[in-house]
Formats: structure tokens, sequence, C-alpha cells
């Protein structure tokens, strides 16, 4: 992407608060604060309209590190939260910050219903395949077998890949992101803030206490390019250092080809279509994994449709202005009442 | 001959497709309008398929009319509307003696009296000898009446409760043009329902006044009431209608998020008739997003409340011990029924106090309080929304499915005359801080998200006093723990003390708390009347009780707390004033006191 100069209000350090970050060092969530601090900045997004509800687990202490208004609730729960923020002043840019723990286990049902009903919020979801806070037990996207302090003996239980999981919600906006590439975040965090309806933003992010390297391999300065697939809409999903390598749907599978290795040109390779409204495709992506597929990362799906606070207000508005009543006076006073004199 | 009655009460039971609650929702219309006092109560069959004719699907609808002295739904019938063996079974257990039975003489068969449990046919075993039973052919005249109009027969027995009606009707020498006007306008589209049901209810009124078995009619002239426009409500209703004249005192949305729930999910349905006015509605997934969802929406300044029952409370928890960390103004309504688990979710039951009072983790204090009546529904609903947001805390407001699904009529209260809800804004940035308190309330002041200059982050975890930024030092947190104790004992400044009814006495005070107030209020009224030392006080302010609280009870050599359920507000009492003794009556049979009951029981204590 071609670098342009923004005129930004506020610089991204002015989005920041005076709390001291208290994220162990090292940790990917260092990288994700700035990120989302440039987006803002670069979105010129009013401090005071940018509001960020999370539930609990260390992402969740996100809002204490922005200068913007904040809620830090409780564990799972910030979808509710943030729902009920949306619908009461939908001119806020609601953010939530929230973990795999968080949104997708104690909180799933919240999950899936804010996918489903399609309002409009960013969730930041940060996907470390562990619970960090409660130093080191499995999360429902541990890979199965992980030895953690509550597996000791592997986990004997299937992970969810959180984009089949959005997806199959209903998802109009999934993407996913690494934490390591602050300028892939800020490319994916402003579509994600600029989609109407309710995107979900994938962050593979580093536990370097509890689960050092769990996406190593996807970003790693020598492995990254052959596992990483980012993908822009309208463009062909090309990877690989020499961008020579891409993905090609064969009958109903997905494969990855070479170019110019047995006559494969660009025109055999899949330009990516995240506008579609079929997600056919864009499920498909999000389950490339290693070893066999590089993962898809960018903007998997952000298709439009009609957010649920857009649908709620415009059918209260229209209730408000094609009332037979004018006020309460009128209901109270209305059908059977009688008088005593 | 007609026979001049102060009050009645009259029962409407039947299968639960025999319309009784039509029936009795029209006689209650036509009634309230006469000017006499009224209170209603359905009585809903627990499972919604019972099968046809066995007394768990029975229907009923009990309507208490009067000229004066009707402060509850009364304790048993003196006029039983059955419509058929499992209706008249279900309420022999509970009817005045000499109470007259009108039964659908059509609908007792061998297999209908087997059906309903009965072992011989009580119309002809001599067993209903103490009442006078009128039996009607109620099916079989309803069908010749409208034979001629050509609907089929499910259309045709669906009208028999008109004949009931107006048979009804004329013993109580009431007109019958405001059910027809009823019909009418219904069924406008479909005229000939309109004539079957209009057909039918002048057949029953006829044929009342035809027969001989009626030996008087009866007449209960008006009550004497407040001059002013009426309505009758229900206790849900009431409830939606005073979240809604709170909003637009409080100059703010209001906002609902909640999930449904027997007996709680009407203040739904009427709220969400009520877009008009600006309401927002969300139903969540579940009671946990229904809760969050209005505190996510109180956090963005809007008048935010949850509705729900006990099981949907104990889901609630978590989050209302966030909204009092967060000070954040939240109602939350809580229908009670019976309980513990799923418990008697149709039945009535005022056992969810304790769990209001102390049901969270940590020193989690909130304001409780409890509507009396259908109606007053209306202003507690108020009130509790004027002291969330004046003091800047949760409000749990009890009411219990008696009241909610009851009805009486209510003084229609304008906005005029309603006070202003002044929400705790601030509009000097040089003053503020998140956690800053008004010198008097203690409340924060309530900032909302869109303000410039004000950006703040508020949370969960224990907040530094003022700052409200996250603290873990040890004399902090016992300083805010004291502090949102005492926001919430401070609301006993704001509030009305404690009234008691019988000055002079000095024996017996009677406790009572709630939605049980017309039934408390009628025994001790008419032991009064008998000159009897007896005095009752009743709270709807529970947390935190009137200042006077203390000097109420002081009077009395005996005080006992009446309650449905094993003693949980006696139990509250006994704690914070242990020098008094409270004695306890209690009932759990998920019904609501009698005044015969608490009679006996008051002239024991008297006695002893
Ligand atoms: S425990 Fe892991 S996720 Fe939590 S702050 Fe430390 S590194 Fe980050």
């Amino acid at each position: 992407m071609e670098t342009e100069t923004i005129q930004c209000a506020l610089k991204p350090k002015e989005y920041g608060s005076d709390q001291e970050v208290k994220w162990c060092p090292g940790c990917g969530d260092y990288g994700v604060l700035s990120a989302v601090q440039k987006t803002l900045s670069e979105l010129n997004i009013p401090k005071e309209d940018a509001t960020f509800i999370s539930g609990i687990g260390c992402s969740s202490r996100f809002p204490y590190y922005m200068g913007c208004y904040g809620f830090h609730t409780i564990h799972g729960r910030a979808a509710g939260i943030a729902t009920g923020t949306k619908i009461a002043n939908p001119n806020l840019s609601v953010w939530m910050a929230s973990g795999d723990g968080d949104s997708l286990a104690i909180g799933g049902n919240h999950f899936i219903h804010a996918v489903r009903r399609n309002i409009d919020i960013n969730l930041l979801l940060f996907n470390n395949e562990i619970y960090g806070l409660t130093k080191g037990q499995y999360s429902p996207t541990s890979e199965k077998g992980k030895v953690t302090k509550s597996s000791p003996h592997g986990t004997v239980e299937e992970p969810f890949n959180p984009g089949e999981l959005a997806l199959g919600a209903n998802s109009q906006f999934f993407a996913r992101v690494v934490d390591t590439d602050v300028k892939m975040m800020v490319e994916v965090f402003k579509q994600a803030e600029q989609h109407k309806g309710f995107a979900v933003v994938e962050i593979l992010q580093n536990c370097v206490i509890f689960n050092d390297k769990t996406h190593g391999i996807i970003t790693g300065k020598e492995t990254k390019a052959d596992h990483q697939l980012f993908l822009r809409h309208g463009e062909p999903m090309l990877f690989g250092a020499e961008k020579n390598k891409g993905i090609r749907l064969n009958g109903l599978r997905l494969e990855v080809v070479t170019l110019g290795e047995n006559g494969i040109t660009e025109a055999d390779i899949l330009v990516h279509d995240a506008e579609n409204k079929d997600k056919t495709l864009q499920y498909m992506l999000t389950q490339l994994k290693h070893p066999d597929f590089p993962v898809a990362l960018g903007v998997i799906r952000g298709a439009t449709a009609v957010t649920y606070d857009d649908a709620l207000h415009a059918q209260r508005d229209d209730e408000m202005a094609n009332s037979k009543f004018a006020s309460l006076d009128d209901l109270f006073l209305s059908g059977n009442t009688f008088k005593v004199e | 001959m007609k026979t001049t009655l102060d009050k009645v009460v009259i029962k409407f039971a039947g299968d639960s497709g025999d319309g009784m609650q039509l029936a009795g929702t029209l006689f209650t219309d036509t009634t309230a309008n006469l000017g006499n006092q009224i209170a209603t109560f359905p009585d809903y069959p627990s499972e919604i398929r019972a099968p046809q004719g066995t007394v768990a699907g029975v229907s009923g609808f009990q309507v208490h009319f009067g000229t004066a002295g009707v402060h509850s739904i009364g304790d048993a019938p003196d006029v039983l509307i059955a419509m058929n063996p499992a209706a008249l079974k279900a309420n022999l257990i509970n009817l005045k003696s000499k109470c007259t039975i009108i039964v659908d003489g059509d609908s007792f068969s061998k297999k209908t009296i087997e059906k309903a449990g009965f072992e011989t046919n009580p119309l002809e075993d001599g067993s209903l000898g103490d009442y006078q039973v009128i039996e009607a052919p109620v099916t079989s005249l309803t069908k010749t009446s409208i034979a001629d109009l050509g609907l089929d027969n499910k259309s045709v027995i669906r009208c028999k409760n008109m004949f009931a009606l107006g048979m009804v009707f004329w013993l109580f020498n009431e007109p019958l043009e405001q059910t027809i006007d009823f019909f009418n306008q219904k069924f406008g589209k479909k005229p000939l329902i309109a004539q079957a049901n209009i057909t039918v209810l002048k057949t029953g009124h006829n044929f009342a006044e035809t027969i001989e078995a009626f030996t008087t009619s009866y007449v209960v002239p008006p009550a004497k009431k407040a001059p002013g426009t009426y309505r009758n409500i229900t206790g849900n209703e009431s409830t939606a209608w005073g979240l809604m004249a709170a909003a637009k005192k409080a100059n703010r949305d209001l906002f609902l998020g909640t999930y449904p729930i027997t007996p709680a999910t009407d203040i739904l349905h009427e709220l969400t008739k009520h877009k008009w006015s600006g309401v927002k509605i969300f139903q969540a997934e579940d009671e946990i997003a229904g809760v969050c969802s209005a505190i996510g929406a109180s956090f963005a300044g809007d008048l935010a409340v949850t509705t729900t029952s006990g099981p949907g409370m104990a889901l609630k928890t978590e989050a209302i011990g966030l909204a009092i960390m967060a000070e954040l103004p939240l109602v939350i309504v809580n229908v009670q029924r019976g309980g513990p688990s799923t418990g008697l979710p149709t039945k009535t039951e005022q056992s969810d106090l304790s769990q209001a009072l102390f049901g969270r983790n940590g020193d989690s204090p909130a304001v409780v309080i409890a509507a009396s009546s259908p109606a007053s529904c209306f202003d507690w609903a108020f009130e509790a929304c004027r002291i969330a947001v004046e003091h800047m805390t949760p409000v749990i407001l009890l009411t219990e499915s008696y009241i909610a699904n009851g009805a009486e009529p209510w003084k229609v209260k304008l906005l005029d005359e309603l006070k202003e809800i002044c929400p705790n804004t601030c509009n000097n940035v040089e003053e503020w801080a998140p956690y800053k308190r008004n010198a008097e309330t203690l409340a924060r002041k309530w900032v909302t998200p869109g303000t410039p200059g004000y950006e703040h982050r508020i949370g969960g975890l224990e907040k530094e006093d003022e700052t409200g930024n996250v603290s873990y030092m040890p004399l902090n947190h016992e300083k805010m723990i004291q502090l949102r104790d005492e926001k919430v004992a401070k609301v006993a400044v704001d509030i009305p003390l404690q009234r008691v009814k019988g000055k002079d006495a000095n024996k017996l005070l009677v406790i009572g708390w709630g939605g049980q107030f017309g039934i408390l209020f009628g025994a001790v009224n008419e032991m009064q009347q008998d000159g009897k030392n007896i005095a009752f006080t009743h709270f709807n302010y529970i947390n935190p009780l009137p200042q006077n609280t203390k000097q109420v009870f002081e009077k009395f050599e005996r005080i006992i707390v009446c309650e449905l359920n094993n003693g949980q507000f006696a139990n509250y009492l006994q704690a914070q004033f242990p020098e008094f003794k409270f004695e306890r009556y209690n009932k759990m049979q998920g019904l609501p006191f009698q005044i015969k009951e608490l009679k006996e029981q008051f002239n024991q204590l008297l006695e002893d």
C-alpha cells in the first residue's frame, strides 16, 4: 500500500492515557495498542467518540491505556455492554477488546449473537490460544493435545477456529492480522472501523510468558513470507517472498500452486472477493493452515448488510414519526377510561 | 327484587380454551366504569397445554368489586362460574359458604365428571348442599341461539363465555353496552363473529332474567373515589408506564435490555408497543446480556432498565455488581414468582428479597424497593428510576406475580403532576473527576461517552477514590466499600418517613412489604373497625429503610412480620433491630394471603 500523508487532528500518542501500561514486556498487546492509536489518528476520530469496552483478561486491560471513554467490564460480557452502548448512542465508534477466553469460552454466546445481529461494533479479538491472566490454562482455541497447566497430559478437545465460528454465525466482516505487523493492523483496523456492522478482527497475538511463539511459524522473520497470505479485495491471492506462490481453486478445494510451474500463470490464481455475499470461498480461506497452507490474513470477508443499530433506530424513528399519540398523557388518557367527578 | 351489597367476589373458571380471561376482563371493564373499587387476578394453568377437562387445565379470573373496602382480590368467591366439572372441582376447596355457583349443566357427563376427578356427579350427590347452584344449559342454548348464523362449530362453542357473562351482568344489574361496543370494534371486519358473541351475551342475560332460579339480583353502588380520570391497569402495564414517564421526566431515552421470563415478560410486551415514545428495546440472547446491555446503555446516558424474575435475577448478579462498582444508574425489575430454581413460574411469592439484598459477591449494596399494588407499580417504577439517576446506583424494584398480573383502577397521572428527575450531570470540567462525589448524596457524576474533555475509564476493578483509576491499595479499598455503603444509606434522607395505620394502638404491629399490601391492610382495617388494638405498617423502601423505622417499632408490645416466604424480611429486620422481637407469619403456597387467615392469626396474638 502506498504511504499517503494524512492530516490528523490528534497524533497517535494523544489517543493514549496517563496510565502505565502493565502488560509483560514483549507482549503482543503493545503492538495492537499502537496500531489502534494510529488507526484512530489516521481516521480522525474524535477522542470523545471512540469508546473501548472490554471483558476480562490481559487484553481486556486495553481501555485503561486509551485516553478515550472506556469500560473494563466482566468476564465474557463486553459484547452485551457494548451492544447497549451502541444502541444508546449510535454516533459513537465502539470498540471491543477481548481475548479468546473472554469471547469464545465464557462469552461465546454473546459473541455469536453479536455477530448474528450485525451491530456496528469493532471487535479486536486477541487470540493467544492460552489463558494469560490466570497464568497458563488452555483456551478454546488451544490446539488439541496442548500441554498447559490445566492440561498436563495434553488437551483432549478440538479448538474453535474463530473465523469458522464467526462465518458460521453469519459474520459480515471477518479479518485476521498478526500482532507483529503494525502496518498490517492499521490497514485492517481502518477497514473494520469503516465497515458498517459487527467487524471481527482476529489478532494472532503472542503471549510471551505462557504460550510464546504459538503463532511463531506465521510471524517468524524467516517463515512468515511462506506462511502469510495477505488478502486484499480484488487482488490475486499470491504469497511467498517472491510473490510467486498462489491459491487456486481445484474442484471444491483450494490448493497452493507456484507460478511458472506446470504451466501455472496468474490467470489461474484466485482473485480475492471479500465483498461476495456468498461466503463459501471466504469460509474455506478461514480454514487454511500450516503445514499445507499459508494462513489467510487481511479482510477475509467484508460484505455489506443492514446493521442492527440502523434497523432498530429506523423502526423507532418510524414509530416516533407516525404515532397516534403526541405524548404519554395521550396514551394514559386513551382507550377505556372513566371519570369520577 | 334487588339487594344492595357493598362488595362481591366473582370467579370465572373454565378450561383454558373457554375464554374466562376475556369474560373476566369485560366484566371488570364495565364494573370499573360504573365506579366501583375493583381488584382482579388471572389464575392461569401452569402448563400451557394441560389436558382439556382436567383440573390442571383450569384457567380462572377473579374479580373483587365493591363500594368500599376492596383492598385485595378477595379471599374466596361469592359467585363462581364453572364452565365444566374440572373448573368446579378446582375451586371447591375455596368457596364462601352460601356461594352462588353457576355451572354449564351441558358440560357434566360421565366422562367429564370422571376426568375432573369426581367420583359421583356433584350436581346430583348432594355434596353442593351448602351452595346455591344454578344449572344453566350454557352450551346448548349458545348453539341454538346462533344456529342460523352458519358459523362452524368451533366458533359457536367459543361464544359460550358470553352466555355466562350475560348471566353475571343480569345478576349484578350491569349494562351490556360496553361489551357490545367491544365486540363491534374488535370484530369490525368479522361482523358475524361480533353478532354471534353479542347474541349469546343477550341470550345469557335473558336466560337469567327468565328463570326463577335467582331469587334476587344485586346492586353494588359505586365507590366514593377521588375525582379524576381512571383506567383499569395491571401491575406489569403500570410498571412499564412508570418507567416511560420517568424517562420523560429525566429527559433521557428509556432503554430496556431484557430476556423473556414469566411473569415479567408483559413489561417487555407493553414497552415494545411504545417505541413511538422513544423507548429503545433490546431483546437479548440471555438474561446476562439483557442486564449487560442495560449497563452499557446507562454508561452511554440512557435511563436503562432490565426486567426479570428470580432465576433471571440469579444470572444477572455479577453484572449488577459491576453496576455497583461502576456507580451507574440502573433499574432492575424483578417480578417475583415461586422459587427456588424454576419453582412455580406462574404463582406468586415474595422469596427473592434476600437475593435482592444480598445476592452478590463482595460488599455490594443496592437500593431495594417494592411495589404495593397493581396501580402503584407506576409510582414505584418511577421512584426506582428517580433514585437510580439521582443517586447513581442500581435500584432493584421487586414486584410479584400477584400484583403484576392483577389489575385495579389507576387514577391517571399526567406528566405535569410528576416530579422532575434530575440526572447528576457535570458541566464544569475543572471540578470534575470520575469518582468525585456530590457532598450530600455521595453520588458521582454521570458523564457519558461523546462528551469532549471528560474522557475517562470505569470498570469492575476497585477504583481509587476520586480519580477512579484502578487501585489495589488496602486503605483505599476499605474506604471505597464504606463510601458505596454510605451512598446507598444516604438515600434514606431522600425518602418519606415510614407511616403507621392505627397510631393509637400499642399492642400488635403488623408489618408487611411489597405486593401483599391490600390484603394486609384490609385485614387490619377490619380488625380496627372491630375495636382491636392493632396497627399496620407497610414497607416499600427496603434498603435503605426509612429513617424513623425504629421509632415505629418502639411503641408496640408485639410485632409480626407477614410475608410470602420463609421469613426473609423478618430476618432482615431482626438483624438490624436486635432489640425487638419479630414474630413471623409466613405463607409459602404460591398464593396470596387471605384476610380470613390473617385475622385468625392476629386475633390469636392479641389474645395470647
Ligand atoms: S501474560 Fe501473556 S498475554 Fe498477558 S500480558 Fe503477559 S505476555 Fe501478554
